[in-house]
């Protein structure tokens, strides 16, 4: 439900149809992307604000990288270099970005809601880059295409999400959109930051002993250790130690688990934290597909979303 | 925006007469260009593309090589899209070569406004810088918005704007024909 030039929040609104079109036009942006000028004038004339309350170095890059090769402009606002410093609400800057003249904002935020809170302003589409504990579509929909990419296929597969699901908006958004291709699903960690409850909300089996949760696995997703997100100090997280030995991914555990197996990991990495170093050298490791899907399918929501609206004018 | 229930009128090929339209273009294509050295046929999505794979047949048959074939997707190019669907479907552009240096013959179904043409313009030469372009197309119905026209044309058919020439392929239609169509008649019309 991308239609009428409409705000994309979550993946809630898209059923499966609909993140397979958006995944099939990534395909043809991942082309655009190869040829010796990377650029078509689909977008032009159009501003897409991007919207920045949180670091970021993927996300936001791929967001320019994908205006630029769609021909739109971008202007980006960072919270720390902005009159957001100085103590301009949320909704006055949405303002702000609809004078501009902005057809769309890419916004993240640390806050969870902040994006629908945007969109229900009513003044331009907003696509959530991101928001608090909440959601993060692109990153799905990008996990979603790396892991097409390579397996061909998204239903039947066996994925397993390891780390902080309490945290991660990444593992809420990839997890259902994982359940909503047809994948079978298995989440991980410490029951400190893995409440029972989240297997049923999203469609998974829970697993809190790793070796079992890897065994077989096709694709096994590993979650950064969200530092910034454990206000209350431990927050929940047991020693670095304790989390190494129990949950942290080595080639070894891999190897023996689940040979062959596809690693996914959205980036940031903390090395020796909830991965070993010498994992991301494995075959299977697909990080850097990841980053490069990143503006293929930024490029196909972008587009989508704003050839959406000019439908009906 | 309700569909308008469409009349066939007339049938302007049949198997036969389309047949023989794309076997003398490929003569007219190979007789120009003095062979198939550095020839690209480019076929604009969609029906472009079947079009473009069997002159490049026909040329085969009697110059015993085929020239390679380009699928162009011009979506991420067109001026036009409002009055397209509200979701335009993004297809994939396949090179089978650099363009650049090549001559090229763009071949689609039906030349009409020109917008198409220019846009697979603007698409082939980002890929690009060929020695030359050409174009060839089926069906020339007039009405031309650019200033745009073909080098081989299958057959020249004057038309009303409100007709509809409809191009139908075995690859994707399964069958050879073009109709004119024109609204009124069907049911569903007042």
């Amino acid at each position: 439900m991308l239609a009428g030039g409409g705000s994309v929040c979550d993946l809630d609104a898209l059923d499966a149809p609909d993140i397979g079109a958006v995944l099939d036009t990534s395909e043809s942006m991942a082309e655009v992307l190869c040829r010796p000028i990377p650029r078509v004038p689909a977008l032009r004339g159009r501003t897409v604000m991007l919207l920045f309350y949180e670091a970021s170095t993927r996300t936001r890059h791929s967001f320019e990288l994908a205006c630029k090769a769609l021909g739109a402009d971008s202007l980006t606002l960072s919270a720390a270099t902005s009159s957001v410093a100085k103590g301009e609400s949320l909704r006055d800057t949405m303002r702000t970005a609809a004078a501009m003249g902005a057809d769309l904002v890419v916004l993240r935020h640390p806050a969870s809601g902040a994006a629908h809170y945007a969109a229900a302003l009513g003044l331009v589409p907003v696509l959530n880059a991101g928001d608090g504990t909440h959601a993060h579509p692109t990153q799905a929909l990008l996990d979603l295409f790396a892991v097409r990419r390579r397996t061909g296929r998204l239903e039947g597969l066996r994925v397993c999400i390891v780390g902080d699901i309490l945290h991660s908006r990444v593992a809420r958004s990839s997890a259902a959109a994982f359940v909503k291709m047809g994948a079978a699903l298995t989440l991980c960690g410490p029951p400190t930051l893995l409440p029972r409850a989240a297997g049923p909300a999203l469609g998974a089996a829970v697993e809190y002993d790793l070796g079992a949760a890897l065994r077989g696995a096709d694709v096994v997703m590993v979650l950064r250790l969200q530092h910034e997100r454990h206000d209350d100090g431990a927050g929940g997280l047991p020693s670095l130690g304790e989390y190494r030995r129990g949950w942290g991914i080595d080639a070894g555990r891999l190897l023996r688990h689940c040979p062959g197996a596809l690693l996914l990991h959205p980036g940031p990495v903390n090395r020796g934290a909830e991965l070993s170093d010498e994992v991301l050298d494995l075959p299977g490791a697909v990080v850097q597909d990841q980053v490069a899907a990143g503006v293929a399918v930024r490029m196909a929501l972008l587009y989508r979303i704003l050839e959406g609206g000019r439908g009906a004018e | 925006m309700a569909a308008l229930a469409l009349r066939e009128k007339a049938i302007l090929l049949d198997e036969e007469a389309l047949g023989r339209a794309l076997r003398r273009m490929a003569h007219e294509i190979v007789e120009r260009h003095a062979g198939t050295r550095g020839l690209l046929l480019v076929g604009i999505r969609r029906r472009g593309v079947p079009l473009a794979r069997r002159m490049a047949r026909e040329i085969e048959a009697f110059e015993a090589v085929a020239p390679p074939i380009g699928e162009l997707d011009i979506t991420l190019y067109r001026d036009d899209l409002t009055t397209k669907h509200e979701h335009p479907q993004v297809g994939r552009t396949h090179m089978p070569e650099n363009p650049a240096g090549k001559s090229i013959v763009l071949v689609d179904d039906v030349l009409y406004t020109g917008r198409t043409v220019r846009a697979a313009l603007d698409a082939l030469v980002d890929l690009g810088r060929p020695a030359q372009i050409q174009l060839a197309v089926l069906i020339d119905r007039g009405h031309r918005e650019l200033p745009i026209r073909a080098d081989y044309v299958g057959k020249n058919v004057p038309t009303a704007k409100r007709e509809v020439v409809e191009v139908r392929l075995h690859e994707i239609d399964g069958r050879d024909e073009v109709a004119l169509l024109e609204p009124g008649g069907g049911p569903g019309t007042r």
